[in-house]
C-alpha cells in the first residue's frame, strides 16, 4: 500500500506528538505512599501495653473490660494471666495513643464494679459488661508501664476542689465507698474510705465534701448517719421523713450544725475529726455537759421499764434510766428494786426565771433546786407509755397532797422519793371495787326477790280468772249479734242483684228504637228524591 | 481457527478505527495518532499498555498488603468491641461452623485478589517477552479475569451495608477501618489493570513472526 496515495474514503490520521514516559507510575508510588501510610498510621495509633495487678480478676474479662479515665474510654483489656508468684493476677491492656500521658509511675488504676447507687444507674452498659478498670492519673513525671491496681475503688477523683473529713462513729451502718453525704438534703459529698479503728474501738469514716460546700462544716457541725426512714406520729399526724430515696436504698451521712449554740463561721479545717451520731435527734441535741445521778424505789413491779426509758418531767425528757437492780438484805427478808436514774440538769434549768443568762451550773445549787422541789410535791412515778407494748417510762410530777418525804443525799446516787402510779393506782381502785361487791348482803336480798315472786304469782292468777269470765259471758252473745248482721247483708245484696237484667233490656229497646228511626228517614229521603222507585222498584247499582 | 500471513489486521494495512467517532483513519506504522475528523487520538494498541498495567498491578500488590494486614470494620456492641480484618472474619466464620460461607469469602476475599494480580501478571510478563506459547490459554485466562474482577468488592460492599444499617448509638455500632480502604483500592486497581491491558498484546508478537519461546 501506498501512504502518499491516500485510499479513498479513508481519513490519513494527523500524526501526534509522543508524550513523556512513565506517568502512570506515580499510582505505584502513591499506592506505596498510601499503605505505607496507613500501616504506619495504625502503628502510630496503637498506644502503649501495660501491665497491672489486681488481688483478684473478678470482673474483668480480656477482650472486654475497658480502661476509662473520667468515663472515657482510653483503652481495652487485652489478657489476664496469673502471675508467677501465683498471688495475683497480671491484666494487660492495650491503651490509646493519647492515655500515653497518663502513665506516670504513680498513676493508680482500680477496678470499678457495677452498682446501682440509689441516686443514679450511672451507664447501662456498665451493669451490661461488667466492671470496668478506672485510671486516677498521678503527678510523677517518670513514665511507667508497670502498676500495682488498687483493691479498693477511689472515689474522690484527684484534684478535685473540696476538703476531707473524719468521722469517728461506733458502728458502719450501711454505709459504703461512695455513700452520699446530704446538707439540707442536698448531696454535697460522698464516703470516700472506712477502716476499723486500730483499737477496735469504733469506726473511722473519711467523707470528702465537694468544693462550694465544705464551708458549711465548722466546729459546731454535727454528723449522723442519714440511713433508713423516720416515721413518727405526732398531733398532726403521721410523718416520714428521709434524707433522700437513695438514703433509704444504700444509707447516707447528713450534717447540719448545731441550732442553739452561737455560729462558727469558721470552716473546719481538712481533716478534723467529727462524731458520728446515731439518728438527727442524737446528733441536734444539746451536749450534756452535766450529769447527775439519781434512783428511785418503787413499790410496783418494773415489768415494761427498760434501760434508756425516758425520765420525763411534764413532757420534757431530762434524763434516761440507767440501770435496773435488785437489791436485798441478808436472808431475803427484804427485797428493793432500785432504778439507777442519769439526770441533766442542764436540760431543767438552762435558764432562770427572768430569761437572763443561764447561772454556771454548781452541785450545790442542784441540790437546792432537787430539795425544793421535792418539798413542793415533786415525786417519781412510773406511767405507761404505750398501752399496746406496756413500755413504761419514769415520770417527775407535782403531787401536793402526798405525804412529806425528802432526798437522801449521803448516797452517790441520791433517792428521789416516789409514788405508786399508773397500774398501781389502777390496780387499788379495782380492789376497792371488788371489796364493796363483797359487802353487798346477798342472801337478804335473795330472800326479798322469793318474797316479791311469789306475790307477782297470785296478781297473775288474778288476771287468769279475769280473762275467762270475759271468754265464757261475753264472746257468744257478740258472735250471734255478728251471724244476724252478716244474713241481713246477703238479703240485700239478692234483691239488687235481681233489678240488674232490667235495666239492660230497656237499654236495648231503646237503642232499637232510635234504629228504626234513623231507617225510616233513610226511605223518606230517598223516596223524595226518587220517587218512581215507589213503581219501578230501585234500580241496579250501575257497577 | 484461521490464522496466518493472509489474515487481515489493521496493524498490516495501516488502519485504525477512531474510537471517538467510529471513522476508519489511516495511521500507517506510526503507534499513535489524531483522528482528523474529531480529533481524538488514534491508535493501533494501547499506548504503553505493557507499561501501564504493570504500574496498576505493583500499586496493587503494595495495598494487597495493608488490606490483609489491617482491619476492615470496627463492631462495637454493649457487650464488646473489635477489630476485625478480613482473615479474622473467615476464621470466626469457618470455628462458628458456617464454613461454605467462610470458604466464599476466603475464596472472594483473598483468594481472587490475588489471583487475578498473579494471572495479569503472568500475562504482562509473558507479553513483554513476546511469548508465543499458549496464545488461546492466554486470552481465556484474561477473559476470566475480566469476569471475575467485577465481583470482588463483595467485603466493601457488606461493611458498607454494615456500615450503615447497624448504627444504634450505644447498643452497636460499625465503623470502616483503614483496611476496608486499602482493600477497595486493590480492587480498584486490579480492575484497572485488566482493562489497561490490551489483549492484542498477546497476539502481536505472532503475527510479527518474532522468535517463538
Amino acid at each position: 500500500m501506498n501512504e502518499a496515495a491516500p485510499t479513498p474514503g479513508l481519513l490519513t490520521a494527523v500524526v501526534g506528538r509522543q508524550r513523556l514516559p512513565s506517568v502512570i507510575w506515580l499510582i505505584p508510588v502513591i499506592a506505596a505512599a498510601v499503605g505505607l501510610w496507613l500501616v504506619v498510621h495504625t502503628w502510630l495509633e496503637q498506644g502503649p501495653t501495660i501491665t497491672i495487678r489486681f488481688a483478684s480478676a473478678e470482673g474483668i474479662e480480656a477482650g472486654k473490660t475497658k480502661i476509662r479515665y473520667k468515663e472515657v474510654e482510653i483503652g481495652n483489656v487485652g489478657a489476664i494471666a496469673i502471675s508467677p508468684d501465683r498471688k495475683s493476677v497480671v491484666v494487660t491492656a492495650q491503651l490509646s495513643n493519647d492515655a500515653r500521658d497518663l502513665l506516670t509511675r504513680d498513676s493508680k488504676f482500680f477496678v470499678v464494679r457495677p452498682r446501682i447507687s440509689g441516686g443514679m444507674v450511672s451507664g447501662l452498659s456498665t451493669l451490661l459488661s461488667g466492671a470496668y478498670i478506672a485510671i486516677e492519673p498521678g503527678s510523677a513525671d517518670e513514665p511507667s508501664k508497670d502498676f500495682a491496681g488498687l483493691e479498693v475503688p477511689l472515689v474522690v477523683a484527684g484534684g478535685m476542689p473540696g476538703r476531707e473529713f473524719v468521722l469517728h462513729a461506733q458502728e458502719l451502718g450501711s454505709l459504703d465507698y461512695g455513700t452520699p453525704v446530704f446538707y439540707r438534703r442536698v448531696n454535697v459529698g460522698r464516703v470516700t474510705r472506712y477502716s476499723i479503728q486500730p483499737d477496735g474501738q469504733g469506726i473511722e469514716i473519711g467523707v470528702f465534701i465537694d468544693a462550694p460546700y465544705n464551708g458549711f462544716v465548722t466546729a459546731n457541725t454535727h454528723f449522723w448517719h442519714a440511713s433508713g426512714v423516720d416515721i413518727s406520729i405526732d398531733a398532726n399526724g403521721l410523718k416520714v421523713s428521709t434524707e433522700s430515696l437513695a438514703a433509704i436504698i444504700e444509707g447516707g451521712v447528713a450534717f447540719e450544725d448545731l441550732p442553739d449554740l452561737p455560729p462558727a463561721r469558721e470552716p473546719a479545717p481538712a481533716g478534723s475529726s467529727f462524731t458520728l451520731y446515731a439518728d438527727r435527734a442524737q446528733a441536734l441535741r444539746l451536749p450534756d455537759r452535766h450529769r447527775q445521778r439519781f434512783s428511785m424505789y418503787f413499790p410496783e413491779s418494773l415489768r415494761g421499764l427498760s434501760v434508756g426509758a425516758p425520765v420525763d418531767f411534764r413532757g420534757i425528757v431530762i434524763g434516761e434510766v440507767r440501770s435496773l437492780r435488785v437489791e436485798y438484805e441478808e436472808g431475803f427478808s427484804r427485797m428493793r428494786f432500785p432504778v439507777e436514774l442519769d439526770v441533766y440538769p442542764d436540760r431543767l434549768w438552762s435558764r432562770s426565771r427572768d430569761g437572763g443568762p443561764a447561772d454556771a451550773y454548781s452541785e450545790a445549787k442542784s441540790r437546792t433546786i432537787i430539795d425544793q422541789l421535792v418539798a413542793h410535791g415533786m415525786r417519781g412515778q412510773l406511767r405507761t407509755a404505750s398501752l399496746l407494748t406496756g413500755q413504761l417510762y419514769i415520770a417527775l410530777d407535782f403531787f401536793p397532797d402526798a405525804a412529806a418525804a425528802s432526798v437522801n443525799w449521803s448516797r452517790t446516787d441520791p433517792v428521789i422519793p416516789t409514788l405508786p402510779g399508773g397500774l398501781g393506782e389502777i390496780q387499788d381502785t379495782v380492789g376497792r371495787i371488788a371489796k364493796k361487791i363483797d359487802r353487798i348482803p346477798m342472801e337478804r336480798l335473795s330472800e326479798e326477790l322469793s318474797r316479791a315472786l311469789v306475790s307477782l304469782d297470785a296478781t297473775l292468777k288474778g288476771g287468769r280468772a279475769l280473762i275467762g269470765q270475759v271468754d265464757s259471758q261475753v264472746a257468744p252473745q257478740a258472735t250471734r249479734t255478728l251471724a244476724e248482721a252478716e244474713k241481713t247483708l246477703k238479703e240485700a245484696n239478692a234483691v239488687l242483684s235481681r233489678g240488674e237484667p232490667i235495666e239492660k233490656d230497656v237499654q236495648d229497646a231503646l237503642k232499637q228504637v232510635s234504629q228504626s228511626a234513623r231507617a225510616l228517614e233513610l226511605l223518606a229521603d230517598y223516596l223524595e228524591r226518587h220517587p218512581e222507585s215507589l213503581i219501578r222498584g230501585k234500580p241496579e247499582d250501575p257497577r | 481457527m484461521s490464522d496466518g500471513p493472509d489474515l487481515a489486521l489493521g496493524q498490516r494495512t495501516g488502519l485504525a478505527l477512531c474510537r471517538g467517532c467510529l471513522a476508519v483513519c489511516e495511521i500507517g506504522h506510526h503507534a499513535s495518532t489524531r483522528c482528523p475528523r474529531c480529533g481524538g487520538v488514534v491508535h493501533l494498541r494501547n499506548p504503553r499498555n505493557l507499561e501501564r498495567t504493570s504500574a496498576y498491578l505493583v500499586a496493587a500488590a503494595i495495598l494487597y498488603v495493608p488490606a490483609n494486614v489491617l482491619p476492615v470494620m470496627h463492631s462495637s456492641s454493649l457487650l464488646a468491641e473489635q477489630d476485625d480484618t478480613i482473615l479474622s472474619g473467615v476464621v470466626y466464620l469457618f470455628r462458628s461452623g458456617s464454613w461454605p460461607l467462610g470458604l466464599l469469602v476466603f475464596v472472594a476475599s483473598i483468594m481472587v485478589p490475588l489471583l487475578k494480580i498473579l494471572a495479569i501478571g503472568v500475562l504482562v510478563w509473558m507479553s513483554a517477552r513476546r511469548s508465543h506459547a499458549h496464545p488461546l490459554a492466554r486470552i481465556r485466562l484474561y477473559r476470566v479475569v475480566e469476569f471475575i474482577g467485577r465481583w470482588s468488592l463483595l467485603d466493601i460492599y457488606a461493611v458498607t451495608i454494615l456500615v450503615a444499617l447497624v448504627r444504634m448509638g450505644a447498643l452497636a455500632s460499625v465503623q470502616p477501618r483503614a483496611g476496608a480502604l486499602a482493600f477497595a483500592a486493590v480492587v480498584v486497581l486490579t480492575l484497572l489493570a485488566a482493562q489497561s491491558f490490551d489483549p492484542r498484546a498477546i497476539w502481536d508478537p505472532i503475527d510479527a513472526g518474532g522468535r517463538r519461546s
